[in-house]
């Protein structure tokens, strides 16, 4: 053959027409690859920074198990527990432990290892950021099969807290036979995943738990890259090195899902977006609140703004919450809020003023988003200056509850209780709720030990209901989450947000 | 004289490194952020947060959290992190091979690519082609070396994926080395596949990283090399016979090369601080990489023992090369 400089170019151009048109993606998928969206920095589920990360979440439910299982819709199922309750007078809780369960060294998993994960979890010692929840229950004694503890203060929630942040089963004899380097070294669980390798910062492969009690997982070997940089986990799927991956703009998504060997699945997830209110300044006039609220079309910002990923909520419970009422609507109503502003003495050429306070980038568009809300104010008369500040400093200064009038936040809440969301984030004498007013305070105080469920339930909705009349808070919207995937792989999505590799099959 | 300057190196350094700890520990407890006040879900009360601030050491005064780790460091000991809850100095040397290989190999192709284009823009003087590689070398030289990460994505991981675009090396190939300089380590050990494949992960990175340096030292050595071709001893070359290549690369190149020399110790530092960004584009597992996550974790020991370790090899480096200049530079040789 002749090779000349066109017989070249051809070449290298059918090279490349040939990568482009054959990535990866199309052959059949033997190891499962995932490109995740976060690092792992510890193994331990129970303690530091990553064990309250929703994000890790999913990569700590690959290797352990939770006390009780968590469905994709976010309600309770028999896992490590099998049945579980609190005695008559609500002085002890009790929890029924699941027989023939083995630990991924081969052990026995036994009612010890439960009794120990609670009582290592409500000690103040280990560093538990959830230890205040765990510290309600004390005296973990083991009774055959059975797991007795002392309820020190009643708490209705204790059992979602079983499937919620740090709510983890760890090794009794595993962790004090090797204790926390060892177990960092090589942690087992009991989940549907063995940790094959690990390289910080880099990847972690896993291979399935052939004892697992749920069902073996369809993929053999998983391994989990952590690709941080969202263009970069773009560029992972769309060449075919990784087959799923997440936390993509949703620009790219709708890109690549239509693309030959890709597709996509995009579900409502348990965050929220969010304006927290300070009862502080003109916010101390309900006027003002309800206005602000009335004059932010949601709608308009989901399809205009997040491509129609997000659904409109006007209270913080979303479809999937316990305490969700649909009955309850706050709509958009710029002339209202125009009327509820001029009742005050407002209007656009005298508006109202605050300043609005905002990350940038730490959400999908949220600047973008409080950029099109204060358009919105403005045009209703409310002038808000927007400062930004990063995700740490909201903390700082909602801690020493210094936030600005307005306030934009993102709620997570996967255990889907009312307590973890309007409660934790509506209640006054927490270091973390916004809005202190005395009458809200008390009509919250007597749900947190309310033992009767359905009674709770309702009265959370009520609460719900007081809180948007009100105008306490702006809800915004629930978040979708957009996960590109090759075709090859079935991806269940979980509303909590959490990708799982064990729920993926092959297509 | 070499020795004396080495020592009096030494102490600056030490003060310097002192200085550098003082303002990060200050620094990092001043600036917005506090690691407990992430970590507390909400639902946390007063007494919570200050559990966990004892738990972490962090209810004390700031002179005394200094003076505590600082007696800590004396003794080789860098704090916990707090999130990984692993010793900080095993964590941060376990990482620093991997950055200070990605480091030595971009500095290689800098050097390589930028003495190509000054030695061929000297060659080929007053010419078309110097034109044509004066305007590249401006290009390389306006785009910032993350651009150019994000470009060689495009182009090498997606359009034609030829290169690995993400992470040090492939799973199945990890090493159970006794160090964790795994590109020299796999030469020692004859571990040539493992080599390549390191090879592989880290062009793309260490490309990004000097394309920019390579532009700076082929426009700096170019621009040496031509004020050296005008000088008395080339032109007695010259008169001898010496060939034009003979004339650059035996006569003028030495003479030239020392201002460049200077300029590529400065420079290497930057790279070095250029590889935070890079790592994190190319998910590389390297000291950078986890620096950001460090910042983003508020993990106060973690960044303090890493922002140290810059620190260090920056003065290193710094050393390394006016030693360097010394030894290479006659009329301080003898001096």
């Amino acid at each position: 053959m002749k090779l000349s400089r066109r017989s070249l170019l051809k070449m290298s151009a059918a090279s490349v027409t040939l990568s482009v048109a054959l990535p990866a993606f199309a052959q059949a998928i033997d190891e499962l690859v995932i490109a995740y969206n976060v690092n792992l920095p510890s193994w331990d589920p129970t303690v530091g920074p990553s064990a309250v990360n929703p994000t890790i979440q999913g990569l700590y439910q690959s290797v352990f198990d939770q006390f009780i299982l968590q469905q994709p819709d976010l309600t309770p199922a028999p896992g490590l527990l099998t049945d579980w309750g609190w005695n008559e007078d609500r002085t002890q809780v009790w929890m029924d432990v699941r027989e023939g369960v083995k630990w991924h060294d081969g052990s026995d998993f036994t009612a010890e290892d439960v009794a120990w994960s609670l009582a290592r979890a409500a000690d103040p010692a280990t560093g538990n950021p959830i230890q205040f929840v765990w510290g309600t229950l004390a005296n973990h004694r083991v009774e055959g099969n059975r797991v007795i503890a002392d309820v020190a203060q009643f708490d209705p929630t204790i059992f979602k807290w079983m499937y919620f942040l740090t709510g983890y089963v760890l090794p009794k004899a595993y962790y004090e036979r090797v204790g926390a380097e060892g177990f960092e070294a090589a942690p087992i669980g009991t989940g549907p995943y063995k940790v094959e390798q690990y390289e910080r910062n880099a990847f972690v492969r896993l291979r399935a738990n052939a004892d697992y009690w749920n069902g073996v997982p369809e993929f053999e070997t998983v391994t989990i890259r952590f690709v941080t940089d969202a263009a970069s986990r773009v560029a992972e799927v769309e060449s075919g090195r990784s087959h799923v991956t997440l936390e993509i703009p949703y620009e790219e998504y709708d890109r690549l899902r239509e693309r030959a060997g890709l597709g996509g699945v995009a579900t409502p997830v348990s965050d929220i977006a969010m304006i927290f209110f300070n009862d502080i300044d003109v916010m101390l006039d309900e006027n003002v609140r309800r206005a602000a609220v009335h004059a932010v079309d949601k709608q308009l910002i989901i399809d205009r703004l997040l491509s129609g990923y997000g659904v409109a909520i006007s209270t913080l419970e979303t479809p999937e919450y316990a305490a969700f009422d649909p009955s309850i609507e706050v709509p958009y109503d710029p002339d209202l809020a125009r009327e509820l502003l001029a009742a005050s003495g407002y209007s656009t050429d005298n508006p109202v003023r605050f300043t609005i306070q905002t990350t940038r980038g730490f959400k999908p568009k949220d600047y973008e988003m409080i950029q099109a809300i204060v358009g919105m104010w403005r045009r209703v008369g409310i002038e808000a200056e927007i400062e930004v500040y990063e995700v740490a400093r909201h903390y700082e200064l909602r801690a020493a509850d210094q936030l600005a009038p307005a306030a934009f936040y993102n709620w997570g809440n996967s255990v889907g209780d009312p307590t973890t969301s309007t409660g934790f984030a509506m209640f006054g004498p927490s270091p973390h709720s916004v809005w202190d007013s005395p009458d809200l305070i008390e009509k919250i105080v007597p749900l947190w030990a309310e033992p009767d469920e359905e009674t709770r339930i309702a009265g959370w909705k009520d609460v719900s209901r007081y809180i948007a009349e009100h105008a306490y808070v702006l809800p915004l919207l629930q978040y979708v989450q957009p996960v590109l995937h090759a075709s090859g792989v079935n991806v269940v999505p979980h509303a909590s947000g959490a990708l799982l590799p064990h729920l993926m099959t092959r297509a | 004289m070499i020795l004396r300057r080495l020592l009096s190196r030494v102490a600056t350094t030490l003060v310097t490194l002192f200085g550098v700890a003082v303002i990060v520990f200050a620094v990092i407890r001043i600036v917005p952020g506090d690691p407990v006040a992430m970590m507390l879900p909400p639902g946390a009360t007063e007494a919570d947060i200050a559990r966990l601030q004892a738990f972490y050491g962090l209810d004390k005064s700031i002179p005394e959290q200094f003076f505590i780790w600082l007696g800590g460091v004396v003794q080789g000991d860098f704090g916990t992190s707090i999130t990984t809850r692993q010793p900080v100095l095993g964590l941060v040397l376990s990482r620093l091979p991997a950055t200070l290989e990605l480091s030595v190999m971009a500095l290689v192709i800098a050097v390589a690519l930028g003495g190509l284009v000054a030695l061929t823009g000297t060659r080929l003087r007053y010419t078309r082609t110097e034109g044509a590689l004066d305007v590249a070398n401006g290009m390389a030289l306006s785009v910032p070396d993350f651009l150019w990460g994000l470009v060689l994505i495009l182009l090498f991981g997606v359009l034609w994926p030829v290169f690995t675009i993400s992470g040090r090396v492939s799973p199945q190939l990890v090493p159970e080395f006794a160090t964790s300089f795994f590109l020299f380590e796999s030469v020692v050990r004859l571990r040539f596949d493992l080599w390549l494949d390191l090879v592989q992960h880290m062009l793309m990175p260490a490309l990004a990283l000097a394309i920019p340096l390579a532009a700076i030292i082929g426009q700096l050595l170019k621009q040496s090399l031509k004020e050296t071709m005008h000088l008395d001893y080339v032109t007695l070359a010259r008169t001898k016979g010496y060939s034009e290549n003979q004339v650059i690369l035996r006569e003028a190149l030495r003479n030239a090369v020392l201002p460049t020399l200077t300029l590529i110790g400065v420079q290497f530092t930057f790279l070095i601080g250029g590889t935070v960004i890079i790592e994190r584009l190319f998910s590389y597992e390297g000291l950078g990489n986890m620096a950001i996550d460090a910042v983003i974790n508020r993990d106060l020991p973690l960044i303090q023992g890493i922002v140290l370790l810059f620190a260090l090899l920056f003065t290193l480096v710094n050393l390394a090369v006016d030693l360097l200049y010394a030894v290479l530079n006659p009329r301080l040789r003898h001096a």
